[in-house]
């Protein structure tokens, strides 16, 4: 297939976005959703025959040296800085642009035909403001298809504004809400200031590189070098200014990808429905900010001082949000800290693979953290992308997010039982399920990196199992159901228990893809084998945290209060997420606005509001006092008229007579 | 020396604008005004014919008098509500519009008699023309044409045609 | 006794004060009117005045008042439609009343 069909595949949906954005409300609100699902179905064909092409084609040019070129399909100028300082919107084809779309199209496929059946009422009839959301849905689809084909940094950044408005409509689609409307504010709040970052960072490295564009930054190691060569060596407090860029860059990316201490506002979007959550804030919007230090990931090897800030703060994030994780009593939230948590891993995995000496050295080897990242990133998007639909399912059959509300449903939704299994598997590790694949090659970069990484990896990896254990469990067994709602939870109609097949299918099959030859960072293949002591080990750790979730949750028992209230301190504190939201409450509140926003506040309203003021006030008042001199009386103006010529004639005359 | 005739008849033009001049402006009801005015124009009319304008005097009547005069009773009757005569002046309105009024008659009365010398000129010999003459001057582009303040009129014209009917319609 | 230039300016003065002192006291619009005829007229009386005594070879004031009658039948026509179209909307052609666009 030509790849030219990529811009077919960005341009469908934007089509779809317009079309039904504006005639939506002109058609049924059934209509509108299957024809939002036929144009993704669309997309989704010719994105994975343009994907296919890539991997597998053996077209002129593909593959030279054994190593798949990036392909530029077209790249026109959009902004004219200068000669050099040209900002393009262009789209490009390299191997994790080609995943992205795979990964993208599919997710937002399932998740198009799954809001047809979720986002009904109890009756079955399509809610209010059904169009406006497949439109938003669509808007979604363009603006990430659009970042991930994007050639030049710039373009990402535009891109990352428009997932950014995406992501706010959508969590605030339930607008009537205030706790949407606070989260979709706080959501875009949050990641407009990480992205505020990212927009310093990148003028920083345009500045000081000159360009903006992939091919000339990151082309190859070489091109990288060069890049950061002609910064000549500038530095800013001890630490040479691309590594400054490249932190700020970070910084915008760990927005989007909610790292510590940025990611307050993920468990908070999960007030958007939960089809919404599964696209973007578990498969795609939220691996933007990985997917964008992977598509600077040669600068960032350069830099290793900014390498090391992202190795810190994902190991950190990937704990700390485990943690959470397994306290939670709402079990969107449960996932949500589970996605901050696996995207930690995945920016570990970045972080630990780059080995300066060894990448410069061995030009094209090593990279495996790149690979285990990106391939993890792909399994990932789609078992969460299924987790999150099956919790979609629970929730949309007993009504509530609470798993209190739940237990025992095994028996009443076996297929989203069985479905929500296969995740579970899958996230935690246990071959021959998708994670396992790639969350060992993750493990195996780790230790390479030195032993502490790999040990607190595993761990982590451990974690994992055991809450995503102790969710199941507990919405599925635990003990027997109390029927809250007139009806009694069961299975869900085709169009939302299909995605979840679809999506389970591929959770088992996709630790299968040869991820090692096709997602390098420099499109040659990697030749990895199974490390068995790294694996095995994980294995087991994954074990004991499901045996120990089994031990605790599948029967009815007292045991987990007891370790509650042994721990109260801790529980209390990993429930309430470590009192994260209120420090940020106490910083905002307190300090920037007590201190900062109030005095500035004072300033604008009273001092540059005053003096405008004043000024308008005073020629107010200057009108008013002689807007009766013109009565608009044209009599007056005829006398007064009179009396001034009288005057003057009277004048001249004494003058003359004198 | 003019003839008596003559005199007589100036003498009773003046009185004639005097007099209706004021009974115009002092008279309350309109209807009145309108008619004490159809006289002053005549008298007007009559001013032009002893200066020997017979063509202006027969414009000053035909479209003075036959023409504005009957536009002005329409208007008053198309408003008027009979029985409703202007109220009295205020005292004070008055005598500002007398004193107006006066003061300004008075400064052209005194810059007139101050130049009494020209009083000296008598009616002279005026030129002989016909209608036919005149329809020349008014469409020529001589020393004496008036070609260009004529379409200026005729413009001015046709805009208040346009602005009549504009203003007139129904809505 | 002749007929000089004063025995006709005269009468023409007084017309014209009176159209000034009906101008600013009268409230009812088509009186203001007749009035604004009444100072019009005076000044074509004093255009043909002075031609007829000072000029009597040439023809411009004569002309000129030709013209001002020509204009003051239109500017007539068109205020008192105006004058009509007020009275249509407002029942009313007194001056002091109509002040609903004012301030």
């Amino acid at each position: 297939m030509p790849f030219e069909y990529t811009i077919a595949v960005v341009a469908i949906p934007l089509f779809m976005f317009l079309f039904l954005g504006l005639g939506g409300t002109q058609m049924g609100r059934k209509i509108t959703g299957v024809l939002g699902v036929i144009g993704m179905l669309v997309t989704t064909v010719l994105a994975y025959g343009v994907a296919l092409t890539y991997f597998f084609g053996t077209g002129q040019g593909q593959v030279v040296d054994g190593v798949r070129q990036a392909i530029t399909v077209m790249n026109p100028d959009w902004l004219s800085f200068s000669e050099n300082l040209v900002v393009r919107m262009g789209i490009m084809l390299d191997p994790i642009a080609a995943m992205m779309l795979i990964v993208i199209t599919t997710v937002s496929l399932m998740v198009h035909l799954y809001s047809l059946g979720y986002m009904c009422d109890h009756h079955g009839h399509p809610e209010k403001g059904f169009q406006r959301y497949y439109a938003f849905l669509a808007l979604f689809t363009f603006s990430m298809l659009g970042l991930v084909v994007a050639t030049n940094i710039f373009q990402i950044f535009i891109f990352f504004e428009m997932v950014g408005v995406s992501s706010y409509l959508l969590i605030g689609f339930y607008y009537s809400s205030p706790a949407a409307v606070h989260a979709s504010k706080k959501a875009f709040i949050v990641t407009r200031l990480a992205d505020l970052f990212f927009l310093i960072g990148i003028l920083v490295l345009s500045y000081y590189t000159g360009t903006f564009d992939f091919d000339k930054l990151v082309g190859n190691m070489a091109t990288a070098q060069s890049a950061v060569a002609s910064a000549g060596g500038a530095t800013f407090m001890g630490c040479s200014v691309i590594a400054w860029a490249l932190t700020f860059i970070f910084i915008g990316g760990a927005g989007k990808s909610a790292m510590y201490p940025l990611h307050i506002w993920l468990p908070d979007a999960m007030e958007g429905p939960t089809p919404v959550s599964a696209l973007i804030h578990a498969a795609t919007m939220v691996v933007a900010g990985v997917f964008l230090v992977a598509r600077l990931f040669p600068l960032y090897v350069i830099e290793q001082g900014a390498m090391d800030i992202i190795l810190v703060t994902g190991a950190f994030t990937a704990f700390y949000a485990a943690a959470i994780a397994c306290v939670q009593s709402d079990i969107k939230r449960a996932l949500a800290f589970s996605t901050i948590s696996q995207i930690a891993f995945m920016m570990t995995s970045l972080a630990v693979s780059s080995n300066h000496s060894e990448l410069i050295t061995i030009h094209g080897g090593q990279g495996l953290g790149y690979m285990a990242s990106m391939f993890h990133l792909f399994t990932h998007a789609m078992f969460k992308a299924l987790l999150f639909l099956c919790a979609g399912a629970i929730i949309h059959a007993v009504h509530s997010n609470e798993n209190s509300d739940m237990h025992g449903l095994h028996k009443f939704m076996p297929i989203t039982s069985i479905a929500f299994l296969i995740g579970c598997l899958a996230i935690a590790g246990i071959p021959p399920f998708a994670g396992f694949w790639s969350k060992d090659e993750i493990l195996v970069a780790a230790y390479e990196r030195g032993l502490g990484w790999g040990l607190w990896m595993s761990a982590v990896a451990g974690m994992t199992a055991f809450y995503m254990f102790r969710i199941y469990l507990l919405i599925f067994f635990w003990k027997k159901h109390k029927v809250h709602t007139e009806h009694e939870p069961a299975d869900q109609p085709w169009t939302m228990t299909l995605p979840l097949i679809i999506l389970a299918t591929i959770s088992i099959v996709a630790g299968f893809v040869p991820a090692a030859k096709m997602f390098t960072w420099d499109g040659a293949a990697l030749h990895t084998q199974l490390n068995w002591t790294v694996a095995g080990s994980s294995v087991l750790i994954a074990c004991v945290g499901i045996a120990l979730a089994f031990r605790l949750y599948y029967k009815e028992n007292d045991l987990p209060a007891r370790m509650k209230a042994s721990a109260h301190g801790l529980w209390t504190a990993a429930y309430h997420r470590f009192y994260m939201d209120e420090l940020y409450q106490f910083i905002t509140h307190k300090l920037v606005f007590g201190l900062l926003s109030v005095p500035i506040a004072w300033f604008d309203r009273h001092i540059i509001d005053g003096t405008m003021n004043l000024m308008a006030n005073v020629t107010n008042q200057c009108s008013f006092a002689i807007r009766r001199l013109q009565s608009g009386s044209i009599q007056a103006y005829v006398y007064i008229y009179l009396i001034g010529a009288l005057t003057v004639a009277v004048a001249t005359i004494v003058c003359v007579l004198i | 020396m003019e003839s008596v005739g003559n005199l007589i008849v100036y003498a009773v033009i003046a009185i004639a604008i005097i007099v209706f001049s004021v009974l115009t402006v002092t008279t309350r009801k309109i209807l009145r005004s309108a008619t004490y005015l159809l006289f002053v124009l005549f008298a007007t009319a009559g001013i032009y014919f002893q200066l020997d304008y017979e063509f202006l005097g027969a414009v000053q009547i035909a479209v003075y008098a036959g023409g504005i005069l009957v536009l002005f009773v329409f208007a008053i009757m198309l408003t008027h509500q009979p029985g409703r005569d202007a109220q009295l002046l205020e005292s004070r309105r008055r005598w500002l519009g007398i004193l107006a009024a006066v003061l300004g008659v008075a400064v052209c009365a005194y810059a007139l008699f101050s130049h009494s010398a020209m009083c000296a000129a008598t009616l002279g010999q005026i030129p002989d023309f016909d209608i036919a003459q005149l329809g020349h001057w008014l469409l020529s582009t001589d020393k004496y044409g008036y070609l260009l303040p004529f379409e200026a009129i005729s413009i001015l014209l046709l805009a208040c045609i346009i602005g009549g009917v504009v203003i007139a319609r129904r809505r | 006794m002749n007929l000089n230039i004063l025995m006709y300016l005269i009468p023409s003065l007084i017309m014209f004060g009176c159209g000034v002192y009906g101008f600013i006291t009268r409230k009812n619009m088509i009186a203001i009117m007749i009035s604004l005829e009444l100072m019009l007229n005076a000044v074509d009386i004093n255009f043909v005045v002075f031609n007829r005594f000072l000029f009597p070879g040439q023809m411009e004031g004569m002309f000129f008042t030709l013209f001002a009658i020509a204009i003051a039948a239109a500017e007539t026509a068109l205020a008192l439609a105006i004058i009509i179209n007020v009275f249509r909307a407002m029942r009313n052609v007194d001056i002091t009343d109509i002040n609903r666009l004012k301030f």
